[in-house]
């Protein structure tokens, strides 16, 4: 047995296989898509993921059956924690849920495909570029899709503003609409205290070209993660001025606002 | 009683690859006239062949002579061959004279060979680029502006003239047996440069698809833009794997240390204008010429590696 036949029997269980293999992606003959989803590569980040979300944050997911099993679907939650842990945690808890699978994917900071190595693992992983043509392409593809409205304005927060949501933007309602997609929202309790930070130091932000560089300790805590899934929304795809397209942002915004509550409440301790 | 007349025409860039298998799938139905800018090259006793400059003012005479129905233009000089200056000439001015003569002598249908490099590659591109996103490319180097111009002429030429029935065609990555492109040699290559830590998605199309689909889009005469790419996709890195090729990495940041290497070490197949092709993904989506002209094409992506693992250094 190779080195790498070794590995891949200790890393990858057949069940974990057998889990991805059975969620069908629409891929092509050498097991990657066009946004650079790889069939392989999934399934070792399944696997280390696994052990991030059981034994490291613990998470607990509740309502997670609420995503269909299948059609376009907006996976819209609240973005925390400098880095963007809470998408892979919501991605972990739909891919490995026992009935109808799905591997979602989400939409990243348009500086991830900058960085040498960690831009195209994320690509593999299922995430993508956060761009409306993107999202629009998928949510076509019958994708499920994570989308973080608040954007960087939510993961770079201070701890002192956690749990309190920043504007959200309106693309994705748009998109939800035209392409008839359903909204699940996701409230997201416990990465607000995976990475506290107390500062942002904006000028090496710039020079850096990131998007924010945090003041914090150079380590993850394991918090306690609670994820809640609310009811799926639908919206019709009406001609509505944008006034109202922001009305309807903000019902999913006090949708969100209401499940991170519900977590807050459920949540016995920080770790 | 007359015979019906067979078509006429003139295909450029003849002594290329994707020319002679053009040429070798119509000949049987059409009369055929090949030019390039290079050389002149031997197509059989039934074709003629010229060596010509198309801003000389002899080519018009093969447009007296020959009373063309049609040009298939795919004499584009690469953006790895010849200087700038030269490249502008030929592609740009030289096309430009090819649609002015084609007007003049009453031509039904023109195919203009672009390429996906229009696009540009940058980090924002979105995956699946459809024809009507902007061509970003002259603006990230000098040296695609020339296929940029090509492309902006054909899409004048294509409004002001719509009985020329232009339909320019943008083709992701064309490999295979024969072709000399830059992609081609880094796969039949033993060793290929990669940037270290960038693997782009990237798509291939097989020379023989590639001349099948110019001949569908010259048996159905619908004009337009349209990009030609089959819905399969692949990492650089995997696709130099699968081809046998050793990675090469270069230091990937800051951009001028790759751009410094491979200017210093004058990697022709990995120029410094087209690193960034092998940074961030362009990824097009071919499915509206599928639809239109009813194209699926035949070669796995396993198959054209296959080749290039088997016949490293072609000749």
């Amino acid at each position: 047995m190779g080195l790498a036949s070794f590995l891949k029997s200790r890393l990858l269980p057949a069940d974990l296989e057998a889990q991805i293999d059975r969620i069908r992606k629409p891929i092509g003959s050498l097991g990657y898509d066009p946004w650079g989803y790889n069939n392989e590569a999934i399934k070792y980040g399944f696997s280390v993921t696994r052990q991030i979300y059981e034994k490291y944050f613990r998470v607990q997911a509740d309502g997670v059956e609420n995503i269909p099993a299948e059609g376009p679907v907006l996976i819209i939650a609240n973005h925390s924690g400098q880095l963007p842990l809470d998408g892979l945690l919501i991605g972990y808890a739909l891919a490995s849920r026992a009935e109808n699978p799905r591997i979602p994917r989400a939409m990243i900071e348009r500086f991830f495909p900058t960085v040498p190595w960690l831009g195209n693992l994320l690509n593999e992983m299922g995430a993508v570029l956060g761009d409306p043509v993107n999202c629009a392409k998928m949510l076509e593809n019958n994708e499920a899709v994570i989308v973080f409205p608040e954007g960087v304005r939510g993961s770079g927060k201070l701890y002192r503003d956690r749990y309190q949501l920043k504007r959200f933007g309106n693309g994705f309602m748009h998109l939800a609409m035209k392409y008839n997609a359903t909204i699940v929202p996701v409230g997201v309790v416990g990465c607000e205290e995976t990475i506290p930070a107390i500062a942002n130091i904006k000028p090496l932000a710039n020079a850096l070209g990131v998007p924010y560089v945090p003041v914090a300790l150079p380590v993850i805590f394991p918090a306690k993660v609670h994820l809640n899934f609310g009811p799926p929304m639908h919206f019709d795809n009406a001609e509505i001025p944008e006034e109202s397209v922001t009305e309807r942002v903000e019902a999913v915004k006090a949708e969100i606002s209401r499940l991170i509550d519900k977590g807050l409440s459920e949540r016995k301790r920080l770790f | 009683m007359t015979t019906k007349r067979r078509p006429h025409i003139l295909v450029t860039g003849a002594a290329g690859a994707l020319a002679q298998q053009v040429i070798h799938r119509l000949k049987k139905t059409c009369d055929l006239v090949a030019v390039d800018f290079r050389e002149q090259v031997y197509l059989g006793d039934d074709i003629p062949s010229y060596c010509i400059d198309f801003n000389k003012r002899v080519f018009e005479d093969l447009f007296r002579r020959y009373q063309f129905d049609g040009v298939i233009h795919l004499g584009r000089i690469l953006s790895s061959q010849l200087t700038r200056m030269r490249r502008y000439n030929a592609n740009v001015l030289g096309t430009q004279k090819l649609l002015d003569l084609s007007e003049k002598y009453g031509i039904r249908r023109v195919i203009v060979l672009s390429t996906y490099h229009v696009y540009g590659a940058v980090a924002y591109n979105p995956a699946l680029i459809d024809e009507s996103a902007p061509l970003k490319s002259a603006g990230l180097s000098a040296d695609l502006v020339d296929s940029v111009e090509l492309e902006n002429l054909a899409n004048i030429y294509l409004w002001r003239y719509p009985e020329l029935n232009i339909t320019i065609l943008r083709p992701c990555n064309i490999v295979g047996p024969g072709v000399r492109n830059s992609m081609s040699s880094l796969l039949g290559s033993e060793r290929a440069p990669v940037l270290a830590g960038f693997s782009p998605m990237m798509q291939f199309i097989h020379i023989d698809d590639m001349a099948d689909a110019i001949v569908l889009a010259w048996q159905k005469p619908v004009k337009g833009v349209f990009n030609v790419a089959p819905q399969d996709w692949v990492a650089y890195q995997q696709a130099l794997k699968l081809c046998g090729c050793r990675k090469m990495p270069l230091p990937s940041v800051p951009p001028v240390i790759p751009k410094a290497i491979s200017k210093i070490l004058n990697l022709r197949s990995f120029p410094p204008y087209l690193l960034s092709f092998f940074k961030y993904p362009v990824v097009i989506d071919g499915r509206a010429f599928s639809r239109e002209f009813g194209f699926t094409p035949k070669r796995p992506l396993k198959d054209i590696f296959w080749y290039y693992q088997n016949n490293k250094n072609p000749v």
